[in-house]
């Protein structure tokens, strides 16, 4: 435990656990609680500063010379402890080094390749909706959700078929290891080795197909932007972040339309509201609800003094309702100016994927649109639990067509 | 406080009034102007609030970084000699009566 007297005077102590089962089964009255009580809050728990309100969850996000990533983006400092794999050089890097890896994942990711890739993943997603047609009755998780990136994210990375089941558990490691040493980060840890040797051997160049996504990482080795020893831990940021986040953005998408009928029908009635209908359930679920950062220095936030060394902890999501700064903030509303929502984060870690992430929700909604009338919740939701991730593990629905 | 004017497709102008320090993009969606989308919020990752500079200011505005150049290739409407991105647009007083016009789409 830091001592107390490290706790700068001021700074409301609170006793609630953000990584608690309890939590995670309705985490909104906590995350109220989190921005009601100041602009930055201690949790006594974890021994951590939090931030809930979109201010200062940006400001954090903002300026990562003093919030920085290199001493690791969850609980865990890297400065003090090993880290369970090795660290990420994207994530889990601060500028210069940042910089340059950055560069080379936001050129393989960037608009004018989804130009490139637009066509297919439309076509998949219309595949997918002719599958959902003839079934009715599914469970929008595993046969949309999963079922639809699994059909084209793999593809576009350049993955051999086989061991393609290791992808979304690997991914759920790797988020509940940014928890603190709960049962979810510690069991997720025990069993992922096999996980993470699949993942290693993909990385590597003979294995990623010409023209993928992975391909392209190795190319910028020869173009000397990057390592050859650098090159497959970049290729692991995307099998790390690219599958089971839009795993998780589809699933929000799809939970709010089927609980909001009338969104549903405004999204049916004009359908270029697509990309924006996704944009919103990324705000209003945040698929990705949290992450710390450490400080580099003794900084003053918001009238709060956080000494060196110190995890600070960024609630994505409650910034995200935050009434100081969104109206009627509980609302899943499709028409909403949504720029400025930190669900995909701000500043230089803002996800490098997001246009990727875009362009599934936006390709895969239209596609719904236009050929399903109604979607259905017909049995109980049923919640999966992860220390970073929120998101459903199953949502039977039927579907009546259009 | 400088003003700046968005020209929709359709011609009709709006004028944008700039706070201290804010891009063009921040002052267009404070403002709620249709045709910005910033979906990145400003991080020039996204070429989702591209403009086209009207020729008598083109040369008047800073010249861009290679991160936008490249962002601009991928925007969703043709490029042209003078398109940019609206989030790499700062605001300064010398910027007073800034005209931007608005591309048909943004994705």
């Amino acid at each position: 435990m830091s001592a107390s007297g490290s706790v700068a005077s001021g700074v409301p102590h609170l006793d609630v656990d953000p990584f608690a089962m309890g939590f995670f089964a309705d985490p909104y009255p906590t995350h109220e609680r989190l921005r009601e009580a100041g602009p930055v809050v201690y949790l006594d728990q974890w021994n951590v500063y939090g931030v809930a309100r979109y201010a200062e969850v940006h400001a954090v996000l903002n300026d990562p010379a003093t919030f920085c990533s290199s001493r690791g983006v969850g609980l865990s400092d890297f400065k003090k402890e090993t880290p369970w794999r090795p660290p990420s050089l994207i994530l889990e890097a601060d500028p210069p080094a940042h910089t340059r890896t950055r560069a080379v994942l936001s050129k393989v990711l960037s608009p004018t390749v989804m130009k490139q890739v637009r066509d297919r993943f439309a076509a998949a997603a219309e595949e997918r909706v002719d599958v959902l047609l003839e079934q009715r009755s599914f469970d929008a998780v595993a046969d949309l959700a999963e079922a639809y990136p699994l059909s084209i994210f793999p593809d576009a990375l350049g993955l051999k078929p086989e061991g393609r089941e290791h992808l979304i558990p690997y991914a759920s490691v790797v988020f509940n290891a940014f928890g603190p040493p709960n049962e979810l980060r510690q069991e997720a840890i025990a069993r992922s080795a096999p996980h993470q040797a699949y993942v290693a051997k993909q990385c590597q160049r003979e294995n990623l197909a010409p023209g993928g996504f992975g391909a392209c990482i190795h190319a910028q080795v020869d173009e000397g932007a990057i390592t050859a020893t650098e090159a497959p831990l970049l290729v692991r940021s995307l099998l790390s972040a690219g599958l089971d986040t839009t795993v998780n953005g589809i699933g929000a998408a799809l939970y709010c339309l089927a609980r909001f009928p009338e969104q549903w029908q405004r999204l049916r009635a004009d359908i270029t509201l697509a990309r924006n209908a996704f944009e919103e359930a990324v705000r209003f679920e945040s698929p990705v609800q949290t992450f710390f950062r450490t400080t580099t220095r003794e900084v003053e936030l918001s009238g709060a003094r956080i000494g060196e060394g110190e995890k600070v902890l960024m609630f994505l999501a409650a910034a995200n309702r935050d009434p100081r700064r969104w109206e009627r903030p509980d609302s899943y509303d499709i028409t909403r100016r949504t720029s400025g929502h930190v669900g995909f984060g701000s500043g230089i870690h803002m996800c490098v994927g997001q246009l990727v992430a875009r362009l599934e929700g936006e390709v895969m909604l239209t596609a719904l649109a236009r050929r399903v009338a109604s979607i259905e919740i017909t049995g109980e939701p049923k919640r999966r639990f992860n220390n970073t991730l929120r998101g459903l593990d199953s949502l039977p629905v039927t579907i009546i067509p259009a | 406080m400088p003003t700046i004017s968005f020209v929709h497709p359709d011609s009709n102008s709006e004028h944008v009034e700039v706070s201290d320090g804010e891009s063009a993009m921040q002052a267009a969606t404070r403002h709620g102007l249709d045709g910005i989308l910033a979906e990145c919020g400003g991080n020039a990752m996204c070429a989702t609030c591209h403009v086209y500079v009207d020729d008598a200011w083109v040369a008047r505005l800073p010249a861009m970084a290679e991160d936008e150049d490249a962002l601009l290739e991928g925007a969703a409407a043709e490029r042209l000699p003078n398109s940019r991105l609206s989030c790499q647009i700062k605001i300064t007083p010398e910027l007073d009566g800034l005209v931007l016009r608005l591309p048909k789409r943004q994705v």
